[in-house]
């Protein structure tokens, strides 16, 4: 605790403590407020006498339900939702079996390997956006869920393996001997023994990288042309702004609902998050 | 090894795929096929087809010859590209001091004990985990020029008697996406920070406040050179990130108002995908990758300094 009289204790905590959590909070708040306000009212100019921005007495669900039943939306989360699962299984399979191999198997080239894999995980999408469209339409997966659960794997295989084998390294190898002692194989060893040990890393891998890729855009809004194809970040920027009028209350809607299943996943798992985020930057 | 592994089967020979796997180069091998395979396919491959793309003419549905470096010179002689690249350094420096100097203060403020921490701590990563469009979006509808809840209360509390067109003007448009950058970064920087705090042990801290040190002295002699490698890590990180952002500026301005906000990305989409230049755009997102490259390299020498020591 801050040293000192309890003036000192305001200052130098509760007041920059309560404002970073207040501005941190508060986009979601009004997100939220938008979200159940009535259109009269959220076409209010900022200026407009007796106008309370903070609050609305007369909440509505006109907005969600114009998401429901005007736009695909539902469709949108389907799509978000299998990609995002599907890319998070392939990531961790392939992600869990490279981590192992770096981690615990000697082999030529084992240090170069893990090295590329690293910098593959700093590879940013938006250096290979435009020849991997080329590539995603000669291969015939454009507008179809495969080109993003083909392709998300790119950013999230790295970053599992290097979690998993920060996480492989920590086991004791003796674990691994002994099932070898009685006649396991490599492989089984493997598939009994350190796996099970490794569950809460594979946890922390597999929440982050669901979170990464429901938050992924240029990918999608390359890929991805026709309406029922679109994931939700996608969705919403596309077909609730025509050209220049925005639909801020379904927009907000949109955000909001969209942003639930993450919300919900995170909640459920927010030690494994934070182990995931902060091995990922750790190695 | 693979006399071992055959002998304590019990004098059964396992199958030959079986044994092939008791050698640990032929299993990582094959534990690293799919892997590489998604690896070569969907980056490496990717990169050579977009060094070639930027060396041909070629547009969306026309195949284009080969012109060497010309999209090269054409955008290095372009006014919108040097305002890019300006605007590419100038966001990422900014965002990268405030993200690291506000994310640190945050991170020491919940390195103490106190009621409700876990609750406020997950909390605060809320920023960092909504998908960056959606939440980009609500900063849009709170800047909007006509309905602007900020605009509504600094008029409130009689800061200003006009209003502030955030986003029609280029510097306030630029200043408000570095803010929404700001926003979404400082949690990543807190929350890793306060994992790399807690590592240093407190019985270090409290030595120095015995030998007399002042909370200041404390923090910039003790805590500071502890905190130095990962700090180090998470700032390459972020300016990695930040460097080829998209999704931000995409939805606040679309690189406008009149190309002034626009960064590699966003000006690679614009031409590549927008008007349909794939050659252009794809020369435009090459151009970030000596820094990109410079910055991991400077990442990769500094993890392996890390670990001889």
């Amino acid at each position: 605790m801050v040293e000192g009289g309890l003036w000192r204790r305001w200052v130098f905590f509760y007041i920059p403590l309560t404002l970073f959590v207040f501005v941190l909070l508060f986009p979601f708040y009004w997100m939220i407020i938008t979200t159940f306000r009535p259109d009269g009212e959220l076409y209010k100019p900022w200026n407009a006498v007796a106008y309370q921005p903070f609050w609305t007495n007369n909440p509505t669900f006109e907005h969600i339900l114009y998401l429901f039943e005007e736009t695909m939306f539902s469709k949108w989360m389907f799509n978000t939702l299998l990609i995002a699962a599907v890319s998070t299984v392939i990531s961790l399979i392939c992600g869990v079996f490279a981590g192992y191999a770096l981690a615990r198997l000697n082999f030529p080239w084992a240090g170069g390997l893990g090295t590329t894999i690293f910098v593959t995980y700093l590879v940013p999408q938006t250096l290979l956006f435009i020849p991997l469209a080329d590539i995603i339409r000669n291969f015939g997966l454009g507008d179809t869920p495969w080109a993003l659960i083909l392709t998300y794997p790119t950013f999230l295989i790295p970053f599992c393996t290097w979690l998993m084998m920060g996480y492989f390294k920590s086991i004791p190898k003796e674990l691994e001997e002994c099932a070898r002692i009685d006649g396991a194989s490599r492989f089984q060893a493997m598939y009994h023994i350190i796996l099970p040990v490794a569950v809460p890393g594979i946890m922390s891998a597999g929440i982050f990288a669901f979170t990464l890729s429901w938050n992924e855009f240029i990918y999608a809004l390359v890929f991805l042309s026709s309406p029922e194809q679109k994931t939700v970040p996608v969705g919403v920027t596309s077909e609730l702004i025509r050209g220049d009028v925005f639909f801020w209350g379904p927009l907000m809607a949109g955000a909001l609902l969209g942003s639930i299943p993450v919300a919900i996943v995170y909640s459920f798992f927010v030690e494994h998050y934070v182990a995931g985020l902060t091995g990922s930057v750790k190695g | 090894m693979v006399a071992l592994a055959t002998s304590s089967a019990g004098g059964k020979r396992p199958a030959p795929r079986a044994r092939l796997l008791e050698d640990e180069r032929w299993l990582a091998f094959a534990l690293l096929v799919p892997t590489a395979i998604l690896l070569g396919l969907f980056i490496a491959y990717p990169f050579v087809k977009g060094v070639i793309l930027s060396l041909t003419s070629a547009r969306v549905g026309v195949e284009g010859e080969f012109v060497g470096l010309k999209n090269f010179v054409k955008i290095w002689n372009d006014g919108i590209f040097h305002v890019t690249v300006w605007n590419t350094f100038w966001y990422t420096g900014v965002t990268t001091v405030f993200k690291l100097a506000l994310g640190l203060w945050l991170a020491l403020l919940l390195n103490r004990h106190f009621r409700g921490k876990a609750f406020i701590r997950a909390f605060i990563l809320l920023p960092f985990i909504i998908p960056t469009v959606l939440s980009t979006f609500a900063w849009k509808w709170m800047f909007d020029p006509t309905f602007s809840v900020i605009n509504w209360t600094l008029y409130q509390l009689g800061f200003i008697t006009q209003r502030i067109n955030w986003l029609g003007d280029p510097d306030l448009a630029m200043t408000s996406i570095i803010i929404i950058n700001v926003w979404r970064g400082v949690p990543f920087f807190a929350i890793s920070l306060l994992a790399g705090l807690q590592t240093i042990s407190p019985e270090l801290n409290e030595a120095a406040a015995i030998d007399g040190a002042r909370p200041w002295q404390r923090f910039w002699h003790v805590t500071w050179p502890l905190l130095l490698p990962v700090t180090m890590v998470v700032v390459l990180f972020s300016v990695i990130q930040t460097f080829a952002d998209f999704q931000l500026v995409y939805v606040m301005t679309g690189g406008g108002p009149a190309n002034a906000t626009h960064l590699f990305a966003t000006y690679a989409y614009q031409l590549g995908i927008g008007t349909g230049l794939l050659a252009e755009g794809a020369a435009i997102s090459l151009a970030m990758f000596p820094f990109l490259f410079l910055i991991v390299v400077v990442q990769l020498l500094y993890i392996r300094r890390v670990e001889v020591r």
